[in-house]
């Protein structure tokens, strides 16, 4: 039974989006919503472009000869396929859609503390986009979307430095997103909003900011070194002129690693505010919740190197870094039980929403525990470079956080649209995404254990990997059916759905309380927050005298 | 924020010009501004970061090669140029301070000062850079760095290769902090600008103040610069 009661509102109210038209009205915004718009319909391209390239990997992969591209090709496929789903899809994703949209209205502000600093980093996201596109449409990168000197600094022949520049650029959208919500959130808060009434979304956008600003910078300088070594041969990173490729890759991940937890953790954000609506209850744990994501933040920048088990560290910093991996899995298992926790004894209700955020707990959980197996150095020698990490990382950041932000664009959509999606179908979606997920990635686990290299477009020698081949290339044709719904229901819904009301969900967080959609400054009259989150207990008392309808 | 609340319909009429639509008062905007100008040189640590990760890698790996290859440079004139930042974060200091007191021309002159000092450390920097073009000290295809001996050893020669990652991150750390110090002095101009037309006030001086934030900052880059590039192994 949906929770959404439609209350059918005659005339339309004056809201974000009808307030001006035209394209300069969308173009020199300021208003974080509007913003959050352009990000959405800008991932979103990224998004199938880089499903694009993931269908293609797939069919190659359909038999065991390199038929369908050839080795070189198949090689800028996956590469492409990369670096487009990390940095202009999965790193922007929440924070930049959901987190713009919904930072500012849930600590009851106007807006994000530098609206002017927030379209500037839309900007650079596109231009960081055009430039990567360019790159792609003239030739493309074959290092795999990791750069790993040498061979991206001196002996591909692949467009490197356009394709760095691009991330550089991209990058610094991204750090201005962080900034942006880290001074909002400490600055804009509205009275009575103090921290320990923040929803978690905002606790776990503070962390992800929080590595957004620390690590991103040096991503930044890596790139500036690799384009200089591969434009003038200095050195740095070439061990002919006494350089130590090590050197970049201690640089890359220290990045790149906690870039996952960008991923991840806006995504948790989200989960947490769908269980505890979904399920009635004020979230079990709060604290231990909020303080997970700042503990995942800063445990995630000291593991980077378990990426380089096997490049040639030595055994005790090996050691250290699995020891440290272990240990980033305590706050994210501490989420984990606490969302199983608020569960226990909840009014629980399957819609759209609460079925993703499902999804992600499996799905993630399924993740984290192959991490561990990837900690431990055994295991990890074992299955370095294989079809084991891909189905991993995988299962975090398309069941993890691809899961969450589907959840989360349904749970929103009627604030953000002022319009209700079907609900059946939006079930359906996510039924098909999440089997259509488990048959794409679970025959990899298999695949890589049995000794499945990744990066190969040809695996002729050992036909027998094709029967688990073909299954998770048959996943990945069900998976696409499964994004594509989305998309479609949800540009039909701003048209035809029915107009949602202010809280369909009867959900609690300062974004409910205004208008859907909310006017360009969010509240009428500055909100004065004087109860806790998740207040879900009051909610539901105001209701209980009240005979329910039946049919 | 406290009294926010309670300001009704008169608060519109009566705001600060500068205070924009969706901060409640003067005091949150200048924290705002303040706390994201903190942030984002915090970015800025982590970008140097990465480099001085690097510098102090190879230092230790290559300590000869990088002293012999630092001794070519003009250590007089790299600590005139610390002695032209530190004067430069002085009248930095008097030009945030006018601006608070209100005194228009101080901070004009301050401003101006500051823009002079800045354009004299480019200068020293330039023709430095010159010198190493002349010597081929520029890393790339014509890069030239034989039978020059390490400091303390006359009958070793410092590897070629070596003294170039010296060089490629001389230029790369000092070309990074000249582009911080040439958008500053385009920062410095535009409050040159802005302090003519007087619009900063007792009440309203947030951007000298993140300027000068920001000059200390790069001015703070330089003075580990310095002896790390051009002060190694000097005694021998």
């Amino acid at each position: 039974m949906s929770m959404a009661t439609a209350t059918i509102q005659p005339v339309e109210r004056e809201n974000y989006l009808n307030k001006e038209y035209g394209v300069g009205s969308w173009l020199f915004t300021t208003d974080h919503k509007r913003i959050a718009l352009l990000y959405l319909i800008s991932i979103t391209f990224f998004f199938f472009i880089g499903g694009f390239f993931a269908l293609l990997i797939r069919l190659e992969l359909l038999t065991p000869a390199s038929d369908l591209v050839q080795a070189d090709t198949y090689n800028k496929l996956f590469t492409m396929h990369g670096m487009v789903m990390v940095f202009f899809f999965l790193i922007p994703s929440i924070p930049a859609v959901l987190g713009n949209f919904l930072v500012p209205m849930m600590i009851g502000a106007k807006d994000l503390a530098f609206p002017r600093i927030n379209l500037l980093s839309w900007y650079l996201y596109i231009i960081g986009g055009i430039m990567m596109l360019h790159c792609m449409l003239t030739g493309g990168v074959d290092t795999g979307w990791t750069f790993y000197t040498p061979f991206s600094t001196a002996y591909s022949n692949t467009k490197i430095v356009e394709a760095g520049l691009a991330i550089f650029v991209t990058g610094f959208s991204s750090i201005l997103t962080g900034l942006n919500f880290v001074v909002t959130i400490h600055r804009m808060r509205a009275p009575g909003m103090t921290w320990s009434r923040l929803p978690l979304f905002i606790w776990a956008h503070y962390a992800t900011s929080i590595i957004q600003i620390l690590g991103t910078p040096v991503i930044a300088i890596t790139i500036v070194l690799v384009a200089a070594e591969r434009a003038l041969h200095l050195g740095i990173f070439d061990p002919r002129l006494g350089g130590d490729p090590l050197l970049f890759q201690h640089l890359f991940w220290f990045y790149s690693h906690p870039a996952v937890y960008i991923m991840i953790l806006p995504s948790m954000g989200v989960v947490t505010e769908i269980i505890a609506c979904f399920a009635r209850k004020r979230i079990f744990g709060y604290s231990f919740v909020a303080f997970s994501s700042i503990a995942i933040a800063v445990f995630g920048f000291l593991v980077w190197a378990h990426h380089m088990f096997v490049a040639g560290i030595s055994v005790y910093a090996a050691l250290v870094f699995s020891l440290l991996s272990y240990a980033v899995a305590v706050p994210s298992a501490v989420k984990v039980f606490n969302w199983t926790a608020t569960l226990y004894k909840g009014s629980i209700h399957y819609d759209a929403p609460m079925l993703y955020a499902f999804g992600f707990i499996g799905l993630f959980t399924m993740g984290g525990l192959t991490g561990l197996f990837l900690a431990a150095l055994g295991i990890d020698v074992h299955v370095t470079d294989t079809y084991f990490v891909i189905a991993h990382f995988h299962y975090i950041m398309v069941g993890g956080a691809l899961m969450g932000y589907l959840g989360g664009l349904h749970f929103w959509w009627p604030k953000i649209s002022g319009r209700l999606y079907p609900e059946g179908w939006a079930r359906l979606a996510a039924l098909i995404v999440f089997l259509g997920f488990n048959l794409t990635f679970f025959p990899q686990f298999v695949l890589g254990y049995l000794g499945m290299p990744r990066r190969y477009a040809d695996y002729s020698h050992m036909p027998e990997f094709q029967v688990l081949n073909v299954l998770s290339t048959a996943g990945a044709t069900v998976l696409g059916v499964g994004y594509l719904l989305p998309m479609l229901y949800f540009l039909w819904s701003m048209r035809y759905g029915k107009p949602a009301p202010d809280n369909p969900w009867k959900a609690a967080g300062l974004e409910w309380m205004t208008t859907s959609p909310p006017t360009t400054f969010n509240f009428e009259t500055e909100p004065v927050v004087t109860w806790e989150a998740y207040n879900y207990d009051e909610i539901d008392s105001a209701h209980k005298q009240e005979v329910k309808v039946v049919g | 924020m406290s009294d926010s609340t309670v300001v009704g319909l008169h608060h519109e009429e009566q705001h600060h010009p500068e205070l924009l639509h969706h901060f409640a008062e003067p005091q949150q905007q200048e924290d705002s501004a303040s706390l994201g100008m903190w942030i984002f040189l915090g970015t800025e640590v982590m970008f140097f970061g990465g480099l001085f990760c690097a510098y102090l890698i190879y230092r230790l790996a290559y300590f000869g090669d990088f002293a012999a290859a630092s001794q070519t440079l003009s250590w007089k004139l790299g600590a005139t140029n610390t002695a032209v930042l530190i004067c430069s974060s002085l009248t930095v200091v008097f030009a945030v301070y006018a601006a608070q007191q209100g005194k228009r021309t101080m901070l004009i002159g301050s401003l101006v000062l500051t823009i002079i000092l800045g354009f004299a450390f480019l200068g020293i920097k330039a023709t430095e850079y010159a010198e190493k073009f002349e010597k081929h000290h520029v890393p790339g295809p014509s890069f030239q760095f034989d039978n020059v001996p390490v400091p303390g050893h006359p009958d070793q020669m410092a590897n070629r290769g070596h003294a170039q990652i010296y060089f490629a991150l001389y230029f790369i750390m000092t070309g990074l902090h000249a582009l911080h110090m040439i958008i500053g002095i385009g920062f410095f101009t535009w409050l040159l600008f802005a302090a003519w037309r007087g619009r900063f006030t007792p009440e309203y001086n947030t951007p000298v103040e993140m300027g000068g934030l920001y000059w200390h900052f790069v001015d703070i880059v330089w003075i580990y610069l310095f002896p790390l590039l051009y002060l190694i192994d000097l005694h021998k």
